[in-house]
């Protein structure tokens, strides 16, 4: 049991503290995107220094993984294993339409004063009050919601339902459905309003084996619509972070990161 | 029966007879390898804005046991895109069997399924074919609709299909 806490603790406070160091990427990469089959497809999850080469850390995954089936059910992640440098999971994909597989961390992290000592803690919001005195001295807080994202299709794309927390993609071009070539459009959410000013950064895989990072960047309007162009085939890293002070906590700020595995097709 | 009546029937008579027909002959290039497998192909015909106007014909593996042959459909990936994700596979008279390397003709006739019927305008006639542990290959060939004299057109591939020749017939 113990051993069990405080390894939880460690995943959690790596799940955390990894998207916030920035300097990592977060994400999961399926074996497929587009299957004409029902059937199972593998995930790798990871915290790399090189998009999707497993260089750094295991993507930390518990009950903060949901994969949803086109009806809005949820599918059990089998096979779930914990390596040193990756994470891998298994999902049978029983139904035609669209999955979203996405792990979630919300939390909060909360700093202050306590005589001569400086305390920390993290943790999910529910347990904020259980460890955080009330009346703690040069309290600082931060909430802060990071989603990893990818998808995956089976037949024909179906709509993909936003969850109304934190930052998130709409689509507006199905992500399972971009192509070389062609502009996709996706509108950015904040706990499911269009958010404006977004800057969305996509990066191609491969990054070994070229010299610059080849960065797309893009800033969402006014509706939270964002347009890329795909240059390239492959998969693609979008990313995105949003500070705001709409916390549900006083005197919080908000921190809300969002990335995706996109695969891109040729024509 | 007057004359000119006559005359009129003699000149509807061919179009009666024989309604506009689309001929392919496709070659599926022989590639020496040790694990050639017959490719996928799929044939159909799309309007300039990429729309389907009619899925002639799609050949995929049909013995495999549960009909695991459909699992590599998606790798026709501009014909999944196009027809494939929507469609409940098999179609009476447009999914058949693969072929093997060779010249296959196909005949379709206006009006008649699965060509049907076809507005004036302009057309691509589009052939792709995806091949287990080989490679995928596009060919579109532009065709005009109705055909006032027979047409051809034909365009070459380099991998995985050979000659491609459409001819439509008024």
């Amino acid at each position: 049991m113990k051993l069990r806490t405080r390894f939880t603790l460690a995943a959690l406070a790596t799940a955390l503290a990894a998207p916030l160091a920035n300097a990592h990427e977060v994400w999961l990469l399926p074996s497929s995107t587009v299957l004409s089959n029902t059937g199972y497809v593998t995930v790798d999850g990871a915290v790399s220094n090189d998009i999707f080469h497993f260089n750094y850390r295991p993507l930390g995954i518990r009950d903060n993984l949901r994969i949803t089936a086109p009806d809005g059910s949820s599918v059990e992640a089998e096979a779930l294993t914990q390596g040193k440098l990756r994470t891998v999971f298994d999902a049978n994909l029983g139904q035609t339409g669209s999955y979203r597989m996405a792990v979630t961390n919300a939390g909060v992290m909360a700093m202050w004063q306590e005589g001569s000592e400086r305390k920390r803690w993290r943790g999910p919001r529910e347990e904020l009050e259980a460890n955080v005195p009330a009346d703690a001295a040069e309290l600082t807080l931060r909430e802060s919601v990071n989603r990893v994202e990818t998808f995956v299709t089976v037949g024909s794309p179906t709509a993909l339902t936003p969850t109304g927390l934190g930052l998130e993609l709409v689509p507006v071009t199905h992500p399972n459905d971009l192509y070389a070539g062609e502009t996709a459009s996706f509108r950015f959410v904040i706990d499911g309003q269009p958010a404006a000013g977004v800057k969305v950064t996509v990066i191609a895989a491969g990054t070994r084996y070229r010299d610059a990072l080849d960065k797309i960047e893009a800033v969402s309007d006014a509706e939270g619509l964002v347009r890329l162009t795909w240059p390239s085939t492959g998969f693609h890293y979008l990313s995105a972070v949003v500070s705001d002070a709409n916390s549900s906590l006083r005197n919080a700020d908000r921190r809300l990161s969002y990335t995706a595995t996109l695969e891109v097709l040729p024509q | 029966m007057k004359r000119s009546t006559l005359f009129a029937l003699l000149a509807l008579a061919p179009a009666l007879a024989c309604a506009a027909e689309l001929r392919v002959e496709l070659e599926l290039p022989g590639i020496a390898v040790s694990d050639y497998r017959r490719p996928y192909v799929a044939v159909w015909l799309e309007r300039p804005d990429n729309s389907v106007a009619a899925h002639l014909a799609t050949w995929y593996d049909l013995r495999m046991r549960n009909d695991e042959g459909k699992t590599w459909l998606k790798d026709l990936r501009q014909w999944w895109r196009r027809i494939g994700r929507d469609l409940e596979v098999p179609v009476d008279g447009v999914t058949t069997a693969t072929r093997g390397p060779g010249v296959h003709k196909l005949a379709f006739i206006a009006g008649a399924a699965p060509l049907g019927e076809l507005a004036a305008g302009e057309y691509r006639l589009v052939v792709e074919a995806a091949r287990e542990h080989g490679g995928r290959e596009v060919l579109s060939l532009p065709l005009h609709w109705p055909p006032s004299a027979p047409q051809r057109t034909e365009a070459g591939g380099e991998r995985e299909l050979g000659r491609v020749t459409a001819e439509l017939l008024p």
